[in-house]
């Protein structure tokens, strides 16, 4: 069997500066830039020298990566053999405090995307930045971009001003149903609240190390709270937060579920049965044993093939060389992270794989 | 906010147990007390000036409610329908805890770990007046008449010099088994701020105990405050990782390598797939914590333990077995959490494959060891 040209589910396309936005945004807020002199909004949870945030070999001389299409299909693409990769641009508009400002900032950074890279590259899909700042304007860019459908996703931070199985939340989870796009919720934050349930650390490894079990509050979140129950065709992507924690938390979760369900009638179903039909995990940071051997256990306690979506997380620093896949996975089950996978969750990716290879916009294909 | 409505009444014996083994998590509790109340079987061991401000004023934590707990439990008192003694409230009868639980599960070691004791008030110098007053009552009331218990050594934790002063106070008394906290501090664990409880728990010979629920202010999520208890209780797992990162990243295992943390009531599947997420993101990051000479595993398999309930459930149930196989049989604890609503019985709480040795280590022999029991 020839080996699967992979589907990269998370990519990082970096804004290099502020200055490449101000052609997407209206007077008002070019304005506001210069005259009040913003600085970059790059965030601490990808502070830009560190290790993590970009592989050495990765950087330019500038010491900046993945801030050009050439760059990413060069060091990303190409030596993977990638067929289709997923952009998902890590740049704080989320965290901004004006509600308008975030939009503002939002909007630019999805029409930057599709210019300067979906229209330079035809691997590139991207996920729709929102101003998680306000679901009304987030349902709102979700609705002005959803059209091009080389975006494939929504993309919100996994921190955020409230729970995000919330009420507050669901017109944005309808909005993602309605335009079939699954929402994809990304290691990071907007730090209205500190990353752990214990306060602020004090190092940058213990946010970054912190982002799994973070991000398992949320999915307890969106359990409980019923959004898969009211929205049954949504699909929900764990990014950059780590796979294996996930049997322990569902062994944790639904026995929980059996004893105090009386208090969520409306999620009926077994959390994790729930969450193995509905909720899909990006492959890297991949915190697996360091006993290749033992990676396949694991795999069974996740109980499901269908779960783990191949990524590089390009250009941070989750591995060296080429070794994006773990050792010790099946090579029946790698084929599908690879690929089939991947494909089963984003059904745009299928709409337009058909015209591959081609060059330019693809969005008539649908 | 619960309302006590049941008739209770009656005792349904456990299945007799053969061999003795170690309850790490018991909960005995002063008698007609809510959280934010303080119970007059406690009168005897505070001053008049700490029985008036009670009576006036409560005692006030970081969450809404002046009585009652954040969420509603989902049982009244989060206890065992049968686990009301005659005419009392749960965990507050030797006796009946005896004939309940302790007897004929054959409990030959039994930590108390009060929770209702001033941990994370408010007020710092009532936490310390209530703290100091529970350890007394654990002792007057509960290990002196009972020799297979021993108590947690109550502190206000938030207020560290006052804490260092009760366990200087207790240090030596065998009838304390170790300084307990509650995971929801309001700094993380191994912030420097809590230094000095360490060290005076190290000099002491006590292991920390760290059980979970508390007062710290934060949300159990990144996000904000959770709708419900269910939330909370499955976030005992995020929050003592999260505090277990804390301890492991600030270097107090480096600091006081002969600290022992036993952390309770916060499930132990979890901890090896912590350990892999650690050790990959610091050889990466290590350069920031110059501090760190071991592998953040190295700590976790070397300071820390981990209480069996609520015992996580897979099916099949033998994938347990093989999750303590990575995290390590020595490192585990049991614990019922009587009289608490999701208790687990002895006899049928760990339906998985053990040799001989890692029954009798899970059992008994690994809390003989932690907690210095011959």
């Amino acid at each position: 069997m020839p080996p699967t040209a992979p589907i990269d589910c998370d990519i990082h396309p970096a804004v290099p500066d502020l200055s490449a936005l101000l052609p997407y945004l209206d007077d008002l807020w070019r304005d506001t830039v210069i005259r009040r002199g913003l600085d970059e909004l790059n965030t601490i949870s990808y502070p830009s020298r560190n290790p993590l945030t970009a592989r050495a070999d990765w950087r330019d001389g500038t010491g900046k990566a993945a801030t050009t299409p050439q760059a990413l299909a060069a060091q990303a693409l190409e030596p993977f053999h990638t067929q289709l990769a997923i952009c998902a641009c890590l740049y704080g508009v989320q965290a901004l405090f004006s509600e308008d400002m975030g939009a503002a900032f939002a909007r630019a950074i999805n029409d930057w995307i599709a210019r300067e890279w979906l229209d330079v590259d035809a691997r590139l899909r991207a996920s729709i930045i929102v101003p998680m700042q306000n679901p009304e304007l987030a349902v709102e860019e979700i609705n002005r971009v959803a059209p091009d459908r080389r975006f494939v996703q929504v993309l919100l931070l996994a921190g955020a001003d409230h729970p995000l199985g919330k009420r507050h939340w669901w017109p944005l989870y309808a909005a993602a149903q309605r335009h079939g796009l699954p929402v994809g919720i990304h290691a990071g934050s907007t730090y209205r609240h500190p990353v752990t349930p214990v306060g602020w650390p004090s190092y940058y490894t213990e946010d970054y190390v912190n982002q799994a079990p973070a991000i398992q509050t949320q999915l307890t979140s969106l359990v409980a709270e019923g959004v898969f129950t009211r929205h049954p065709d949504l699909t929900v992507v764990l990014m950059e937060s780590g796979v294996t924690w996930l049997p322990a938390y569902l062994w944790r979760l639904t026995k929980f579920w059996k004893g105090l369900r009386g208090e969520i009638p409306w999620v009926a179903d077994p959390p994790s049965s729930v969450v193995r039909d509905r909720v899909r995990l990006t492959l890297q940071p991949f915190d697996g044993p360091p006993d290749a051997a033992a990676v396949m256990r694991v795999m069974e306690h996740i109980g499901s093939d269908e779960m783990l979506l191949f990524s590089t997380d390009y250009p941070h620093w989750q591995f060296d060389g080429l070794e994006a896949l773990p050792a010790g996975l099946d090579p029946a089950l790698a084929q599908k992270i690879m690929a089939e996978n991947p494909l089963r969750t984003y059904p745009r990716l299928n709409a337009t794989i058909a015209a591959l290879p081609g060059n330019g916009r693809e969005e008539t294909v649908a | 906010m619960n309302v006590d409505v049941l008739n209770r009444s009656g005792i349904q014996p456990a299945s007799a147990s053969k061999v003795g083994i170690a309850d790490c998590d018991v909960h005995p509790r002063p008698p007609g007390v809510g959280i934010g109340g303080v119970s007059k079987a406690l009168y005897p061991y505070l001053s008049k000036r700490w029985q008036e401000h009670v009576e006036q004023f409560g005692m006030l934590y970081r969450q809404p409610w002046e009585k009652g707990s954040a969420y509603p439990k989902g049982q009244p008192q989060a206890c065992r329908a049968d686990a009301w003694p005659p005419g009392g409230s749960p965990g507050s009868d030797l006796g009946f805890m005896q004939q309940q639980h302790l007897d004929p599960n054959n409990v030959v070691l039994g930590i108390l770990n009060p929770l209702t004791s001033g941990q994370g008030a408010q007020n710092p110098d009532l936490s310390a007046a209530i703290t100091h007053a529970t350890n007394e009552w654990q002792v007057a009331e509960w290990t002196s008449r009972d020799t297979r218990l021993r108590a947690s050594l109550m502190t206000p934790y938030e207020d560290p010099p006052a804490a260092v002063k009760e366990i200087e106070l207790r240090a030596g008394d065998a009838n304390f088994a170790q300084v307990l906290f509650l995971s929801r501090t309001a700094e993380p664990l191994g912030s420097r701020k809590y230094w000095p409880i360490f060290e005076a728990a190290a000099a002491a010979g006590l292991p920390i105990g760290v059980h979970a629920f508390g007062y710290g202010g934060w949300p159990i999520t990144n996000s904000g405050w959770g709708s419900f208890y269910l939330e909370e209780m499955v976030g005992h797992a995020q929050a003592q990782q999260a505090l277990l990162i804390s301890l492991i990243f600030e270097g107090v295992f480096e600091r006081l390598p002969n600290l022992k943390v036993v952390l309770i009531e916060a499930g132990i599947a979890w901890g090896a797939s912590l350990a892999w997420r650690m050790d990959r993101q610091w050889r990466k990051l290590k350069a920031e914590t110059p501090h760190l000479k071991l592998l953040p595993s190295e700590y976790l398999r070397r300071n820390v333990w981990f209480t069996t309930q609520p015992i996580e459930e897979p099916e099949p149930r033998e994938h347990l077995a093989e999750a303590i196989d990575w995290l390590g049989w020595d490192r585990v604890l049991f614990a019922t959490d009587y009289p608490h609503w999701d208790y687990d019985d002895p006899a049928r709480a760990l339906p998985i494959p053990m040799t001989e040795a890692q029954r009798r280590a899970v059992f008994l022999e690994n809390a003989k060891a932690v907690y210095g029991v011959a």
